[in-house]
């Protein structure tokens, strides 16, 4: 086990093409950091620097107190789990989980003792002596991740390993995935395009946009306080509503919105923000059309369109709420819950 | 698309029937000829059930030849051609699935200009270029020898070229995997590379065998030597006398015998060559 240390690293393709522009980030031994950003973003690119598999192009890569910048992926004591499983299709269940441990030499007894112990954990012992081809899609992660146990490494590497999973399945691996860690307690980094997963799976989230970091912080802090435009659009679902500061000052808002710092012109707003009944603290009224009502069981989407204006909206309540599409709706939204926004830089500016 | 009438059904046997006679007849009736006297086949009715001449021509053709036509005993020619059928499958294979390796894993310098410069030859077969080729195998020393029967033969790019699409056709990620577990590109190629490419392999051997098996311009401009004849060019030598009724009996002998190693090779491979055409394990 071992902290990761990233210290300016950047990575330029042939032809300028730049896909980290400069990334600082101390993972600390133990941590589950989760890098996460659409596609693009060059999330994948830094995972698998980290892994050896990319060339660093600039900047300084430390597993431990190692300079690891120029070590094949063999050498860095990592382990890494794919997206699509990347199981050799050829070999037994035991033979994928033992090539690792062969090639570095490891005693028969050794390894056989390992793969025992590992495939005992991910409950797959009665698949050892089949093949990849024989397993089911869950099945194959578990290989998966159990190639990457067996090596005992200072550091997994997960790139988007459930992202070949159908939902149900997805949920149920990425609550294995975070047990399994918080008993190995080996440093992990984990790559994603899913916010959902990002959140509950993090000690520590990394928000990436065009190769740089957006926000790194805890998942409730980033929930919280997204640090950018660009934070808040990605992380939650439904996606933080942006309403103009004017819109809102000229409709009965102006008092309550003073105190934001003067380059603030752009209010985001999280969709369970808004509620449909007013609350105890100042608070400010919109009123809207509903256009389009979506039951989701627990919860409920209301697709509203701000009255006197074009801006689609989304509020998120809980239940079913007797309204009607069509209907002229009043939402309220807490004074705290206001999240400023500055439209040309795309940061929060209080 | 599966329809299930009977009409249909029939009519699908009789094209396939009709297709089988087609190409079995004419194996049938070389079979037939080889069994009787060497007069029967010429005499205007030809037979359509086996003679009783079999044993002595197969024993004859097998075991001393027919000299007089200067061709020397089947089994020697049988010998020679598997040799060269086996040498030249087996070396495109190996040397093919390098070079399709080198091209497809490696970065290096003028890569993509080292793979079209293969990939050309492909324009320029043996047959085009067959006179400077013969002259390099002459020069070398390589006439009459089975060096100079396979090596022209094996460099071609067909195989690279396969190998090379299969290759690209395999998930990254596996050598990507096979790095983090620590082995290096020619334990990745040995332990992981070759076992997926197996049924490649297979159905590139059958295919190459056979291309092997048939070959026969070449065979005959560098062997002059009697022990290097091959089964084709023997069949050829039984044929080409102006001066003598041609013994069909022992010309279809040998060609039955010589249809019988391929056929082998189609029959002991044929699971994993439909495979290897087929599906992929991947």
């Amino acid at each position: 086990m071992a902290s990761i240390t990233l210290e300016g690293l950047k990575k330029t393709y042939s032809g300028d093409v730049q896909a980290v522009k400069g990334i600082d980030l101390a993972i600390e031994d133990g941590e589950f950091v989760v890098l996460v950003g659409p596609s693009g973003c060059g999330k994948s690119t830094l995972l698998r620097m980290v892994a050896g598999l990319e060339t660093i192009t600039d900047g300084t890569l430390k597993i431990g107190d190692r300079v690891v910048n120029n070590l094949e992926p063999a050498e860095r004591d990592i382990a890494m789990v794919f997206q699509n499983y990347a199981l050799y299709p050829h070999m037994t269940v035991y033979n994928n989980l033992a090539y690792g441990l062969k090639n570095r030499g490891f005693k028969k007894a050794a390894i056989e003792e390992r793969v025992r112990k590992a495939a005992k954990m991910l409950e797959i012992e009665e698949y050892l002596s089949r093949k990849p081809r024989n397993l089911s899609g869950g099945q194959r992660q578990r290989v998966a991740m159990g190639r990457a146990l067996v090596r005992e490494p200072a550091a997994f590497l997960f790139d988007e390993p459930l992202s070949n999973l159908d939902a149900k399945l997805r949920v149920q691996m990425r609550v294995e995935i975070k047990q399994l860690q918080r008993r190995l307690k080996t440093t992990s980094l984990y790559v994603t395009h899913d916010q959902l997963e990002a959140m509950t799976l993090g000690d520590r989230l990394v928000v990436l946009n065009g190769g740089r970091i957006e926000q790194v912080g805890t998942p409730m802090e980033i929930y919280a306080r997204p640090a950018s435009m660009f934070v808040a659009g990605f992380i939650g679902s439904p996606a933080m509503n942006m309403v103009p500061i004017e819109y809102l000052s000229s409709h009965g808002a102006g008092e309550l919105l003073a105190d934001l710092p003067a380059r603030t012109d752009i209010i985001g707003i999280r969709p369970d923000d808004m509620r449909l009944t007013p609350p105890a603290t100042p608070h400010l009224v919109v009123e809207s059309t509903l256009e389009l009502y979506e039951a989701a069981g627990a919860e409920s989407h209301l697709y509203v369109r701000l009255s006197e204006s074009d801006q689609p909206t989304v509020i998120r309540v809980s239940g079913q709420p007797p309204v009607k599409e069509g209907e002229t709706l009043r939402f309220y939204v807490a004074r705290e819950a206001l999240h400023p926004f500055n439209g040309d830089t795309g940061k929060r500016t209080g | 698309m599966v329809e299930n009438r009977p009409f249909l059904n029939i009519l699908t046997h009789l094209v396939l029937i009709l297709g089988v006679l087609v190409v079995a007849f004419p194996v049938y009736v070389a079979f037939i000829a080889s069994t009787h006297e060497p007069g029967a086949f010429v005499r205007g009715v030809m037979p359509l059930l086996p003679g009783e001449n079999m044993w002595a021509t197969y024993s004859q053709m097998l075991g001393s030849g027919w000299q007089v036509a200067g061709a020397p005993p089947v089994w020697l020619m049988l010998a020679n051609s598997t040799i060269m059928a086996l040498t030249i499958a087996i070396g495109k294979i190996a040397i093919s699935i390098l070079s399709a390796f080198a091209i497809v894993y490696f970065r290096f310098p003028f890569r993509m200009l080292a793979f079209w410069i293969i990939f050309i030859t492909l324009m320029l077969p043996v047959e085009v270029r067959i006179i400077p080729t013969y002259a390099v195998v002459a020069d070398l020393g390589m006439l009459n020898s089975y060096a100079g029967l396979t090596l022209p033969l094996i460099a071609s790019a067909t195989a690279t070229f396969l190998f090379r699409q299969f290759f690209m056709t395999v998930p990254e990620e596996l050598m990507e995997a096979s790095r983090v577990d620590g082995a290096g590109p020619m334990k990745f190629f040995k332990d992981i590379l070759l076992p997926v490419s197996i049924t490649n392999i297979a159905a590139l051997f059958v295919i190459m065998f056979i291309y092997g098996w048939v070959q026969y311009l070449w065979p005959l401009l560098v062997t002059t030597d009697e022990d290097f004849y091959t089964i084709v060019l023997g069949i050829k030598r039984l044929m080409a006398s102006s001066d003598r009724v041609p013994a069909w009996n022992l010309i279809m002998a040998t060609v039955t015998l010589a249809m019988v190693p391929p056929v082998l090779v189609v029959l002991l491979m044929q699971k994993l060559f439909v495979k290897g055409l087929t599906e992929t394990e991947k």
